[in-house]
């Protein structure tokens, strides 16, 4: 019987799935299409080393083009399945190309959420989601005076960081009441305005926008909701993500949450089609019966093997600890675990020296960390996590003894 | 091929630099590696198995650790010279045991000078 793989989005999660098909021997075909012109490339230098000047578009290639022949991955770019029919194997491209398949993989990823605002459209307002926004970026940063960027989320700060080394006038307007609200406990939140309002860049909390006021047809100023208007020639915009599931749905597939449902081993709610990273809706990797979306790298590597797996018949569970990371000017953050839920936070370090962790707790148990230039923390509690050990809460803040000897392995 | 011929750092001029990579099974794959790509970058963009350099180089992982050779490691530069310590941290917690070659190799740039470079990739990834 021959099974043909379709896998739909070529970005981390289609190539890693793509990739590691074949590293488990799968033979049938793989046909990996991609709606980018570019070569598959890696996303989270755009708001960080590339978006400095630190990075070349040719190093950002998640592969060379060379891997994806002698790989026999059929690489399909600048195209974008149009329509999918399961029952007859059939997909349809938007320039009308026709791809057979026997096994679906959706990676189709997300899609950044546009500011549904007056002036949103103008020149001069940039997204960060793709090679060609940050390219966009580059091109008009060096004449820029005065950024306004919407959202304090990592995105957000990244660039914001990234503008103020480059010396403009940086405001972040953020709606929620802190930073990073999302990803982080306030005390991070509370740490990251200081850090940035010491670097200079200006945060508003608690305000959105909402308008973009323009002249001869580029953005000039952002106005508040509470009518204020801060100038602007630049606006960067990094308000979130929405997973693309068009496919998902036309297909009939379990969405919740506007994402795409799989269970442990990335399958969807049919069996002929499985799902990895940014669309999927997943069940809490550690366990229990929260369902998360994770946007990251990470996630978009793991999911995938285990998706790859999945379509070749071995069933591996999804249980990697999840990690993040993102870094703002000379503030490196790691995060080992997920935080959601927690009833309980121990900071160790002073969060003034930069240089400190948040650990998180729920009923006493840990269930993640925060790093802020303490990579050492980072990396015991991600695999103590692994190991289901912990610290314990009451000694986890006492700096004098390293967080190694405070570890306790196999804890329940 | 003998290992004193193996670990000879050569200087024969080449268009791309050569680096070669053994992977614990003993396999080499000798890859042309772009200049200014990192060790680690180019055996993932050539899909050469063992290294998975998940973080993408940010020093945030320890998977793509391997082992340099001593006749290399000076050409190379050790770890722990590195000003910023985040690398010598991540290798004393990486799944394989650190030796006294081991760098992280997303940290090693590729020049002309690491023409004929052999790194053995660490038997374990974390």
């Amino acid at each position: 019987m021959s099974n043909d793989v379709l896998v739909v989005g070529a970005s981390q999660a289609g190539v890693q799935l793509a990739a590691s098909l074949r590293e488990l021997g799968h033979d049938g075909a793989i046909t990996l299409v991609g709606a980018e012109p570019h070569l598959p490339y890696q996303r989270p230098p755009l708001s960080k080393a590339y978006l400095a000047g630190a990075a070349t578009a040719e190093s950002l290639a998640l592969r060379n083009d060379a891997f994806y022949a002698s790989h026999d991955i059929d690489l399909i770019r600048g195209d974008r399945v149009a329509d999918v029919d399961l029952d007859s194997g059939k997909a349809t491209t938007e320039t009308g190309r026709t791809l057979s398949f026997d096994r679906l993989a959706l990676t189709t990823g997300a899609r950044v959420i546009r500011l549904p605002i007056p002036g949103a459209d103008l020149p001069g307002v940039l997204y960060l989601r793709d090679l060609d926004d940050a390219d966009m970026l580059a091109q008009v940063l060096p004449s820029a005076r005065s950024v306004v960027v919407v959202g304090g989320g990592f995105i957000g700060l990244e660039a914001a960081a990234v503008c103020r080394n480059a010396g403009k006038d940086v405001t972040v307007v953020e709606m929620g009441a802190r930073l990073a609200a999302r990803a982080v406990a306030p005390v991070v939140s509370d740490f990251y305005r200081q850090a940035h309002e010491r670097r200079g860049t200006a945060i508003r909390l608690g305000r959105t926008v909402t308008e973009l006021l323009g002249d001869k047809g580029a953005v000039t100023a952002a106005r508040l909701d509470d009518g204020s208007v801060l100038a602007a020639d630049l606006v960067l915009v990094g308000v979130g993500v929405a997973p693309r599931i068009e496919l998902a749905e036309q297909i009939g597939l379990e969405i919740r949450n506007r994402a795409i449902v799989v269970d442990r081993f990335a399958q969807t709610s049919d069996p002929r089609v499985v799902a990895a990273g940014d669309c999927t809706l997943l069940p809490h990797p550690r366990g229990g019966d929260d369902m998360v979306r994770l946007e990251s790298v990470q996630n978009a590597v793991d999911q995938a093997k285990i998706a790859a797996a999945t379509l070749l018949g071995e069933k591996k569970p999804y249980s990697t600890v999840p990690w993040f990371w993102s870094d703002q000017d000379t503030l490196k953050l790691k995060i080992a675990g997920l935080s959601t839920g927690y009833d309980d936070v121990v900071v160790r370090g002073d969060p003034g020296t930069e240089k400190f962790s948040v650990l998180y707790y729920r009923s006493g148990k840990l269930l993640a960390l925060d790093s802020i230039n303490q990579t050492a923390d980072y990396l015991l509690v991600r695999r103590l996590l692994g190991a289901g050990g912990t610290v314990p809460a009451e000694r986890a803040a006492d700096v004098d003894i390293p967080l190694k000897s405070l570890a306790v392995t196999n804890a329940g | 091929m003998t290992i004193q011929q193996e670990f000879t750092p050569t200087r024969r001029p080449a268009v791309m630099p050569l680096i070669t990579y053994v992977d614990p099974d003993g396999g080499r794959h000798e890859i042309e590696a772009q200049r200014g790509d990192s060790v680690m970058e180019t055996a993932v963009k050539n899909g050469v198995p063992g290294i998975i350099g998940e973080c993408g180089g940010f020093l945030s992982c320890a998977s793509c650790h391997v082992f340099v050779a001593d006749e290399w490691i000076d050409h190379v530069g050790r770890a722990e010279d590195v000003e910023d310590e985040t690398e010598h941290v991540i290798l004393d917690d990486a799944a394989a045991e650190r030796q006294s070659g081991s760098r992280l190799s997303c940290q090693v740039k590729v020049t002309d000078d690491l023409n004929g470079l052999v790194v053995h990739v660490a038997p374990e990834q974390s």
